[in-house]
């Protein structure tokens, strides 16, 4: 996906920027509102997340502004402060979701994927690998016509393997891409979700293939 | 034997002046009407006859069994004399001189007194709560039924001075009234009619010049008209005339129809009494004769009675208060007498 | 109202200071009238008495050498007519009593001719007024100076007197009675302004600052000012420790926003397990604390929105179906399922809407935070006796835990020692429900393992 993050503390930017780019995303760092509208003017992106304080203005007057474009994109909102009430504030404003520093980026990414199946219309999460279609927004798999919709986790391993077909994922590495911090798991879980997912690409061309010692890694029939 | 006599005849008077009181005042009579039971005693001085009185004072004494009653009968100056000159010792002062009564009153010689029984009482009854007026007396012409047999019997003044002059002949000697210097009720009449009516002077002239008799009382008046000595005598006391109808016969009574003075008999509490609770009883009895008929028969005093009055306009009772003392006044009353004397005595 | 002592009244003040002013006008009044009534009736019998004077003197003549008087009855009639009253007189012509009372004393020795003198003395035991006229009198050869004296006791004038006096004092009376009447009225209609701001100013929600505006009597504008100043004071203060939180917070939570941004890169970075788990504990620190923060934050603005609670018109369904959105992708990232269980309509009561969103994002975040991963989370709304809102997890549930005392400040149940969180969530819930008059009824499954929390509101 496409970022644009409109972040005015340079160390958290590049936190961020850099945490989004291991998973893929591309992210565009704007350091001030106005240089987010040159951004915004120039380039078009799948999500913006906005840092409610900024230097040049709150960042209520660009969630106030944005609201009136066309083709709107989606934002999410980065705030320091927990109150309830701000927070319902925003989203009256314009924001479509908030999250609250410090953050749980797998938590944001749920988040991002919950906008934008709700903004609806978007194909521009599709992936095929072998007749097999995978729709990151909706989290739809569809094999030989039938979609099914897959839970968050299973999605997530998906996704994995989607990115870098033929590539081999360790164990560990999957286990950080599914589970939290705050989940206490062993590496036999992963054994459970890529066991689901290969009941799910049952019937299709592709399936999950262990290589021992190594990891895992999707492959076609071929 | 002389000293013997002198003596007896000291001790008698010492006697008579202790079991009677020495008084300078001229008593006409003294009646002792003893108590049913009991010590009190109630003195009472007054100018009515003890005819009148009497069946009053035994009705009293009925409801006052303890009380005995005094009963002193004297002219109305020698009451006056009594009570303003002398100080005597009285507990009633009854009178028919309303005027002396109203002295007595004005110049603080009499008591007050209220009571539920004085409160019936009209205003024009009392005076300051001190005089009480109990009798409604009219002033009444007294005609003899010889005399008017045939000719009609004048209804007012008008008409009798105007038969008076017609017929001056008939009726000379033969028109009787009170000698006023002596008599205080013929005063009273003579002055009220000379302020009430302006044709007095008149009648009185024509009095004169028929050689009019002059009484000191009514009785006599009644007397002779009954007789047919008088053709008719004016201003006679119509309670006196009226006690005198069944037993006298020849007269008939005639209340003139412009004018009649209705003198009131009043009672009042003399400041020297001693027996208050008893005198201020027989004055609620007194004011209250209305209610004991049997008592105005008997005794022929017509009671104060207001509805009698307001049925017959031209009864004026002779208004108790400071007017009266007008005519008291000494030369007021001079003067009075002389146009008087000058008047009816001619020569 | 505590600390406020009630002392007086204004309303009694100005009534019993109105009453006094009108005790002191109707007394005053009456005094006056008096002394007019006493004034007028002395001028009443005066003329009377002259009247009669001047009639007798009118009366008199010369006759030869002597004066002579014609008493007119009028004179003594006239002061009859009005009162039952004594009456003296007396004329004396060169010093000699020509007529009357000799021991009545002449009003004034010294009178001039033509006018009249009162006086007021006693005479046979009575008090009287008497007038004095001289008048003279033309003899054949000189002329005489004739005083008439004319005396009168005062009955009559007191019976004038009284009867104005009786009047004046039934007047004042009613004049009194009815001025307190309005002097209660008065008291109060002065009074309808303080009551009007007073009742604008407590009409007021709890979070209203704005100044008070509006028709305020001259007398209370210093205080509304003051009043004013200290709520802009308020204000300020109030904005200044808000924008000092939102500061803090800010502060605070963007260097750790960064840290464990860092962090999670780093431990994607790393290879070692024994690292990864360094990282991780790192990770787990930063969370705990920033979820303690903000439960204390959150329990901090309970605390002080529950202390003056905003009523508005509040849908418990509505702010249970926004929990649930708010809380699905976290619910969604450990694959729980939220299975909702609402109602049709609204379940409609007065009540702060902040705050019971915060409670039950409280006890569903708890609720997410302790079931297993795909478990089902169960949320319900129903009418029993009550508004329930109830979430059912299927997570390790409170053990043998007091069910009671779990909602105490900080306390947790034994099973969930290993799970970041702290213990203020359920503490939360409590306060919150219970200043809307409800309860929080914490109760184990039944069937299987896990909790039961709801939330029980009052129908209105």
């Amino acid at each position: 996906m496409r970022f644009l993050l409109i972040e005015d503390n340079a160390q958290l930017a590049d936190a961020v920027v850099g945490r989004l780019a291991l998973d893929g995303h591309a992210v565009d760092h704007a350091g001030t509102l106005e240089s987010a509208w040159a951004f915004i003017n120039a380039a078009s992106y799948d999500l913006i997340l906005l840092d409610i304080m900024l230097p040049d203005g709150d960042g209520r007057d660009f969630l106030v502004d944005h609201r009136k474009a066309e083709n709107r994109t989606p934002v999410i909102v980065i705030t320091a402060r927990s109150e309830v009430s701000d927070r319902v504030g925003l989203l009256d404003l314009g924001a479509d979701d908030y999250i609250t520093k410090p953050f749980d980026f797998s938590e944001l990414e749920a988040r991002c994927r919950a906008v934008l199946r709700r903004q609806g219309g978007v194909a521009a999460n599709h992936k095929t690998y072998e007749g097999v279609v995978l729709d990151s927004t909706s989290g739809g798999l569809t094999i030989n016509g039938n979609t099914e919709i897959l839970r968050n986790r299973e999605l997530r391993l998906l996704e994995v393997f989607f990115r870098a077909p033929g590539q081999v994922f360790s164990k560990s590495h999957l286990m950080d891409r599914l589970f939290s911090f705050s989940d206490e798991v062993s590496e036999n879980a992963i054994e459970v979700y890529v066991g689901r997912l290969r009941k799910r690409l049952d019937g299709s061309d592709v399936r999950i293939e262990t290589v021992r010692g190594l990891g895992y890694r999707m492959v076609g029939k071929t | 034997m002389c000293i013997a006599r002198f003596c007896a005849a000291l001790g008698a008077v010492a006697l008579m002046s202790v079991a009677f009181p020495m008084s300078a005042f001229e008593v006409e009579e003294r009646h002792h009407f003893p108590a049913i039971a009991g010590d009190e005693v109630l003195r009472i001085i007054s100018t009515a006859d003890e005819d009148a009185f009497e069946p009053i004072i035994r009705a009293y004494q009925a409801q006052n069994p303890a009380v005995a009653v005094d009963y002193t009968i004297a002219s109305s100056t020698e009451v006056m004399r009594a009570i303003y000159d002398e100080g005597a010792a009285f507990d009633l002062v009854i009178s028919s001189a309303m005027d002396l009564q109203t002295k007595l009153a004005n110049d603080g010689f009499a008591l007050a007194y209220t009571s539920a029984q004085t409160a019936t009482l009209p205003d024009w009854a009392i005076w300051r709560d001190q005089v009480f007026a109990f009798t409604q007396e009219p002033a009444v012409l007294v005609v003899s039924e010889a005399f008017f047999a045939e000719i009609g019997v004048p209804k007012n003044r008008r008409d009798l001075i105007n038969l008076l002059r017609r017929e001056s002949a008939w009726f000379q000697g033969r028109v009787g009234t009170y000698d006023v210097r002596t008599s205080g009720l013929g005063y009273l009449f003579a002055t009220q009619d000379s302020r009430n009516i302006e044709s007095y002077w008149r009648l009185t002239e024509l009095m004169g010049g028929l050689n009019s008799p002059l009484y000191c009382c009514s009785s006599d008046m009644i007397r002779d008209v009954a007789s047919g000595k008088l053709a008719f005598a004016y201003n006679v006391l119509g309670s006196y005339a009226a006690s005198r109808l069944p037993e006298t016969k020849g007269f008939h009574i005639v209340e003139l129809e412009d004018f009649t003075s209705v003198m009131l008999r009043t009672v009042l509490v003399p400041v020297g009494v001693e027996n208050q609770p008893a005198a201020h009883r027989m004055i609620d009895f007194l004011v209250t004769m209305k209610d004991r008929p049997d008592l105005v028969a008997a005794s022929g005093l017509p009671p104060v009675d207001e509805a009698a009055l307001d049925a017959n306009t031209a009864m004026r009772p002779i208004r108790l208060g400071p007017g009266l003392l007008v005519f008291l006044d000494r030369l007021k009353r001079d003067r009075f007498l002389e146009n008087w004397e000058n008047s009816i005595v001619q020569d | 109202m505590k600390g406020l002592i009630a002392k007086g009244s204004i309303r009694r003040r100005l009534v019993l200071q109105l009453g006094a002013v009108a005790a002191i006008l109707s007394i005053a009044f009456f005094l006056v009238v008096q002394v007019v009534a006493d004034r007028a009736a002395q001028d009443t019998q005066d003329n009377i008495i002259a009247a009669a004077a001047t009639a007798i003197a009118d009366a008199l003549y010369a006759d030869r050498d002597r004066v002579m008087l014609e008493l007119p009855y009028s004179a003594f009639s006239m002061l009859g007519s009005i009162s039952q009253d004594r009456v003296f007189y007396r004329v004396v012509e060169r010093g000699q009593t020509l007529t009357g009372y000799d021991d009545l004393p002449i009003a004034d020795s010294g009178v001039s001719k033509n006018t009249r003198r009162f006086a007021s003395f006693t005479y046979r035991g009575e008090m009287v007024r008497a007038v004095t006229v001289v008048r003279s009198v033309s003899l054949r050869d000189e002329r005489r100076a004739v005083t008439v004296t004319v005396a009168q006791t005062q009955r009559g004038r007191a019976v004038i007197s009284s009867r104005i006096t009786a009047t004046a004092t039934a007047i004042a009376a009613v004049f009194f009675m009815v001025a307190t009447g309005l002097s209660f009225w008065a008291a109060q209609a002065a009074l309808r302004p303080i009551n009007r701001v007073a009742r604008s100013v407590a009409r007021r929600g709890p979070n209203d600052l704005r100044p008070v505006v509006g028709e305020t009597p001259t007398e209370l504008v210093p205080l509304v000012g003051a009043l004013n100043s200290f709520i802009a004071r308020l204000r300020v203060s109030l904005l200044r420790s808000e924008e000092f939180i939102a500061d803090a917070a800010h502060r605070v939570r963007t260097p750790l926003a960064t840290v464990r941004a860092q962090a999670e890169l780093t431990h994607r970075r790393l290879n070692k397990p024994e690292h990864k788990k360094a990282i991780r504990e790192m990770i787990r620190a930063i969370d705990e604390s920033s979820r303690s923060a903000g439960q204390l934050l959150d329990h901090a603005m309970v605390t002080f929105r529950t202390d003056s609670l905003e009523k508005t018109p509040v849908d418990l369904v509505g702010l249970l179906a926004e929990t649930c959105d708010r809380l699905a992708p976290t619910a969604d990232l450990k694959d729980i399922d939220i299975l909702r269980d609402f109602p049709e309509g609204p379940f409609e009561i007065q009540g702060d809407p902040v705050l019971i969103q915060s409670a039950l994002r409280n006890i569903l975040d708890n609720a997410i935070k302790y079931s297993p991963d795909d478990s089902q989370i169960t949320v319900r709304a129903f009418e029993d006796d009550g508004f329930w809102l109830q979430v059912r997890d299927q997570g390790r549930g409170f053990g043998d835990a007091d069910l009671g005392k779990l909602s105490q400040r900080f306390s947790r149940g034994a099973n969930v020692a290993d799970i970041v969180g702290s213990g203020l969530g359920l503490t939360i819930a409590d306060e919150v429900v219970g200043a809307h008059f409800g309860r929080l009824v914490i109760s184990k499954n039944k069937k299987g393992t896990g909790a039961c929390v709801s939330l029980v509101f009052a129908q209105p």
